[in-house]
């Protein structure tokens, strides 16, 4: 930890923000997340510091409540996009042979299909609830995970070091937890980053097409979808969100960055 | 048979083969719901028999497979079947919106391929220096900044604030070519906005990677000036990557269309598939889904073909 | 007569940019001169990171990277060249001094025909016409032992082997008649025996077109056979610069003496007695989905105590061999006996002792080792796995190995990427040793390291045979290092074992002609032997 640089630090500063806004919203939102307190999109004023919405709802308090809704639901596709795809991916490595041409072929079939067209597909006939996007957003996107997993996986097992414990007699739980695992980390968590921002990016514009949250309850797509109307007039009621979304999105990015330097430069030479 | 002759007839075998087994998972994809279609589609309040007479309209009552191959066959022949919604006959709705939309994408399409490829050019020329580090700062921010928030930010600035453009971009048959450009003119931008980092990027990464190649060396120490080593040893090897990067990109395009469309009520496939998305309006959403992942599919494959084709190893085998 | 390149006092520097750190200069080289009159050679010698071909390219004045002359003075045909600009240099480069590269196969664009490339510098500085390059090519194809020299130059860079690629990129360098020539590694990445012979194509060439030229390369034995004057490197600075009788017979500095000296190891042969450790019989062996064995009918013995050296080219079996002996690639049939017991074919059937009592050592030792774990663990896991030591204990068990490689307790929390390259050779040696092995098979364990440290290594390996009297079984391209350790030999060629028996023996003429041919590849610290070679060699190689 001897030396974060100053956009490392401004990630960092700002997805913590994010994240401890989500956490607490309760305590910090002035309002209710479904209360109607003023009139119809009213201007930024002590009251109500990012003015109204386009049905007289506190949009500071929207906002904070959407984050959580956007962060929490975006966290828990990116676990399930990361155990699924990062499990199998290491399986295939290592069995190899007739398991891995069958799921890395349909991994290929999976992604000649745009994964937005696909969602919108199997969400045509779904009930749209939350766990039903989790599920969905994380299955369609655990197929980059798997390819990224594979192939780091099986540029390591043909290596040297790995051929040696396996010459040594160690059982293949040492060798992908102990040989393979630590070396394939750091691309994995650099990957994590991106596949969390994919999933916020994913998750804001099923919203905003009208095919993610349902209101009442809504997440900073949503919150676009809902104020859209209002950008015509010249509120930027609908900006303020997608500026949220980009903010966490580019703040999530330069730590990714940070944390993928750290990591090759530690294999590259310690302290050297 | 010639190899790449070979090569390329295999690489259209699999998009194919590919095609039909996603128009299968797209099929399956409708089929996973718990419960009933027609129920879903009617609400609880539907009476049994009209729930009896959209399953027989739908032809619910037969098995997965029966139907599955009648729609494949159907599609094949271009009956892509009718909407639930308003009974028409999707392959006419579409045809006009496929225009549209065709035209919406390769607008698009004229204006950020070469203003990539130059940026891109641009970025390994001054490699290093503030070009280049602008081009990977707006590449990180365009990332992660989702299609609607620039629509919507150029709509309050250029649209409302200064009233150059229109916000929404409707177009019909009555309108000329140019007033029809000057209606899409915003969503071209946000839709270049879009994959120009991408594309720029790429570009970059895969002209860099010819320049560094030791012919490149070689080339320096026979004397040529900088324009000769691009131009005859450079450009004959960095046509086949920057042609796939230009390739996958289009096919991001394809996808990028469905957000630009619905943010500017433009009436294409994104905004159609959109539509009866919402309504439940599955044999629509299969079609759609269909002609995407056909259009996806094509371009992956050309990207490849031309990886081949422009192979010296493969055009002149041993 | 005028000198047609005079370097002096020359400064070359860099900057380099360590990750997470501020980027520094650093100095690649530093105060070298030397001249070069026409029509004569001068080697640059030194180990990797020397600065030869940094040196080397400073004659075009071009720096690769972020690479910069910063002082000193190159001056080519009376002109200095530093002073010029670009625009000046580009008249020179590819006309008064051409470049061959280390690797042709990356130095040819994959896109265009040899001939068009090879021709292309001649025309663009105006040396000649089109029809009069295309005839000097193809006269220089011929004089370089190209096959078919009318036609050759109509084939793409892939669809000719690596050998001919190597002359192909000496005629490209000779066509625009140029003063000097810069031959940086030429042969390095060529096979053993087609080394010699493109070795003495380019010699033939430069005696006679007359050309001046540099000649690189970290190999003192080759640069002895083609110059005439010899300039040791070391770390950017000169060691030694003198005629090539001086620097070979009689060696004024340390270092160059060291390197004179290198394999010059003194090893008295074992005879063998006893019952053998490993016994091979009637081995066959291919790889899944292949129609043809690439061993056959394969044996071979080795006694305790003792050395058996594998010789052969890349693509003979020798590496192969060491897989089905270790049990990654079961034979189709034949049995490997080891110390009086059969070991089963499969290493997943093998008991842990059997495992324990064969251990091996790679080429590689960067990736023979984990990167994410310490010196410790990488040399206490063998003693953890096999013998349950844990602790206090492991921990004195491994300095005690540390001490036995000459490294020491100092290293125990080192990562893999803090050593030097025989350093890490050093840490997968006292990993084999850590099982107490009574073989351990050596596959070029010393192939991709510089001279002097490759010298290091075998002798802490014969040091540590006499210790612990293990068996090596020592694969390797190079009869230089078999001659310095082996106790017996096995000459291997495509598949089989073409001569076998003690050292002295197959050393011995008369020899077959693949003995014969390999024997003779390998470059001997003494002038006028390439011409010797030449004049009596049997057979072809291979890569021609």
């Amino acid at each position: 930890m001897r030396h974060i640089p100053i956009s490392a630090l401004i990630g960092l500063f700002f997805t913590s923000l994010y994240f401890l806004a989500a956490i607490f919203a309760p305590f910090i939102a002035p309002y209710g997340m479904a209360e109607v307190v003023g009139d119809v999109w009213e201007q930024s004023s002590s009251d109500f510091l990012l003015g109204t919405d386009s049905i007289g709802r506190d949009l500071l308090s929207r906002m904070i409540y959407g984050g959580r809704t956007t962060i929490f639901i975006a966290t828990a596709a990116t676990v399930v996009s990361f155990v699924t795809g990062a499990s199998l991916g290491f399986f295939a490595a290592v069995i190899g042979g007739a398991v891995d041409q069958a799921l890395s072929r349909f991994v290929d079939l999976m992604m000649s299909i745009p994964t937005l067209i696909f969602a919108l597909v199997i969400l045509s006939v779904m009930p749209v609830t939350v766990p039903m996007l989790i599920i969905v957003m994380g299955l369609l996107d655990s197929t980059r995970v798997y390819r990224l997993a594979r192939a780091v996986a099986v540029d390591i097992n043909v290596m040297d070091f790995v051929e040696a414990a396996k010459l040594r007699g160690e059982g293949r739980t040492w060798i992908i937890f102990r040989e393979i695992l630590p070396n394939a980390l750091s691309p994995l968590v650099a990957e994590l980053g991106l596949r969390f921002i994919f999933m916020v990016l994913f998750l804001s514009t099923l919203s905003f097409l009208g095919l993610g949250v349902q209101p009442p309850e809504a997440d900073w797509g949503g919150i676009v979808k809902e104020n859209k109307e209002g950008i015509v007039y010249g509120i930027p009621a609908a900006i303020v969100p997608a500026i949220a979304i980009a903010t966490l999105a580019i703040s999530v990015n330069l730590v990714a960055d940070w944390v993928l330097n750290r990591t090759t430069s530690l294999k590259g030479g310690r302290g050297g | 048979m010639h190899p790449v002759l070979r090569l390329v007839a295999q690489r259209f075998a699999l998009g194919l083969l590919l095609l039909w087994a996603a128009s299968a998972l797209i099929f399956a994809g409708t089929q996973i719901l718990p419960g009933d279609v027609a129920q879903s589609i009617l609400g609880q309040s539907a009476t049994p028999q009209s729930l009896a007479n959209l399953r027989e309209e739908l032809g619910l009552n037969d098995p997965a497979m029966t139907r599955y191959f009648n729609w494949l066959w159907g599609a094949l022949q271009g009956d892509l079947g009718t909407a639930l919604t308003n009974g028409k006959d999707i392959a006419d709705s579409m045809g006009y919106r496929l225009k549209n939309t065709l035209f919406l994408a390769s607008c698009a399409a004229i204006v950020s391929v070469p203003l990539a490829i130059f940026l891109g050019l641009l970025a390994v020329r001054y490699q290093g220096r503030w070009p280049d580090k602008m081009i990977s700062g707006v590449t990180l921010a365009s990332i992660s900044v989702p299609e609607f928030l620039i629509g919507y930010i150029l709509i309050y600035f250029v649209a409302v604030k200064l009233g150059w453009f229109t916000s929404v971009a409707m177009i019909d048959d009555r309108m000329t070519f140019l007033q029809s450009l000057n209606a899409i003119a915003l969503p071209v931008i946000v839709l270049t906005l879009v994959v120009l980092a991408h594309m720029m990027r790429m570009t970059r990464a895969a002209i860099l990677n010819v320049m560094q190649s030791a012919y490149i060396e070689t080339a320096e120490l026979k004397g040529l000036n900088s324009f000769k080593v691009i131009y005859r040893h450079a450009f004959p090897n960095a046509i086949a990557p920057i042609v796939n990067v230009v390739m996958l990109n289009l096919a991001y395009l394809v996808v990028g269309v469905v957000v630009v469309e619905v943010v500017f009520v433009y009436p294409g496939m994104g905004q159609y598939l959109v539509d009866h998305v919402a309504k439940r309006d599955v044999p629509v959403v299969q079609a759609c889904g269909l002609v995407f992942a056909a259009v996806y599919i094509g371009l992956n494959m050309i990207a490849d073909i031309v990886s081949i084709l422009a192979n010296p190893r493969l055009r002149h085998p041993k | 007569m005028a000198n047609v390149l005079e370097v002096k006092n020359l400064k070359i520097e860099a900057t380099v940019y360590p990750p997470g750190e501020k980027s520094r200069d650093i100095t690649i080289v530093n105060g070298v001169s030397f001249d070069l009159k026409p029509g004569k050679v001068l080697g640059l010698i030194g180990e990797s990171g020397a600065g030869k071909s940094t040196i080397g390219l400073s004659a075009m004045a071009y720096g690769r990277g972020g690479v910069r002359i910063t002082g000193g003075e190159v001056w080519l045909n009376g002109r200095d060249i530093l002073a010029g600009g670009l625009s000046a240099l580009r008249k020179l480069r590819g006309a008064e001094v051409t470049y061959v590269a280390q690797s042709a196969a990356a130095a040819f664009n994959p896109a265009k025909k040899l001939m068009e490339q090879i021709i292309e510098a001649s025309i663009e500085h105006k040396r000649c016409s089109k029809a009069d390059a295309e005839k000097r090519a193809i006269a220089l194809f011929e004089k370089l032992g190209l096959p078919d020299p009318e036609n050759f130059g109509n084939r793409y860079p892939h669809q000719v082997s690596g050998g001919q690629l190597q002359r192909a990129m000496t005629a490209l360098a000779l066509c625009p008649q140029p003063d000097l020539v810069i031959f940086d590694e030429p042969t390095t990445a060529l096979d053993v025996t087609t080394q010699i012979d493109v070795l003495a194509a380019i010699k033939d060439a430069i005696r006679d077109t007359g050309v001046a030229a540099l000649y690189i390369t970290h190999d003192l034995a080759v640069v002895a056979q083609v110059s005439d004057d010899i300039m040791v490197l070391q770390n950017g600075k000169t060691v030694e610069y003198a005629d090539v009788d001086t620097i070979i017979n009689n060696p004024a500095e340390d270092y160059t003496k060291a390197l004179v000296s290198v394999r010059s190891i003194d090893h008295k042969e074992m005879v063998p007695e006893g019952t053998p450790l490993l016994r091979a019989s009637g081995v066959n062996a291919r790889y899944s989905g292949t129609k043809f064995d690439v061993l056959k009918n394969i044996n071979l013995e080795l006694y305790p105590g003792q050395t058996l050296a594998l010789v052969g080219e890349s693509g003979s079996g020798k590496s192969t061999m060491a897989r089905v002996i270790t049990g990654l690639l079961p034979p189709r049939d034949g049995e490997i006996e080891f110390d009086g017991r059969i070991l089963s074919a499969d290493l997943k059937s093998r008991s842990n002792d059997d495992l324990r009592e064969l251990q091996m050592i790679y080429q590689m030792a960067d990736v023979a080792m984990n990167p994410r774990q310490t010196v410790g663990t990488i040399i206490g896991r063998p003693l953890e796995f096999y013998f349950g030591i844990k602790g206090a204990e492991k921990r004195r068990r491994i300095i005690e190995l540390l001490d036995e490689i000459e490294m020491g307790e100092a290293f125990i929390d080192r990562y893999p990427a803090e050593l030097s390259g025989g350093q890490k050779q050093r840490v997968c040696i006292a990993r084999a040793l850590a099982a107490k092995p009574k073989l351990i098979i050596c596959d070029e364990v010393t192939s991709a390291l510089d001279p002097l440290v490759a010298d290091g290594i075998l002798k802490l390996l014969l040091n540590l045979q006499k210790i612990e009297n293990v068996s090596y079984l020592f694969i390797t391209h190079d009869l230089a290092t078999v001659r310095a350790i082996a106790d017996s030999i096995a000459v291997m060629y495509q598949g089989r074992v073409v001569r076998y028996g003690p050292k002295s023996q197959v050393l011995e003429p008369p020899f077959d002609d693949y003995t014969d041919l390999l024997l003779s590849s390998v470059p001997e610290m003494k002038l006028g032997w390439l011409e010797d070679v030449i004049a009596t060699r049997k057979m072809e190689s291979a890569g021609n």
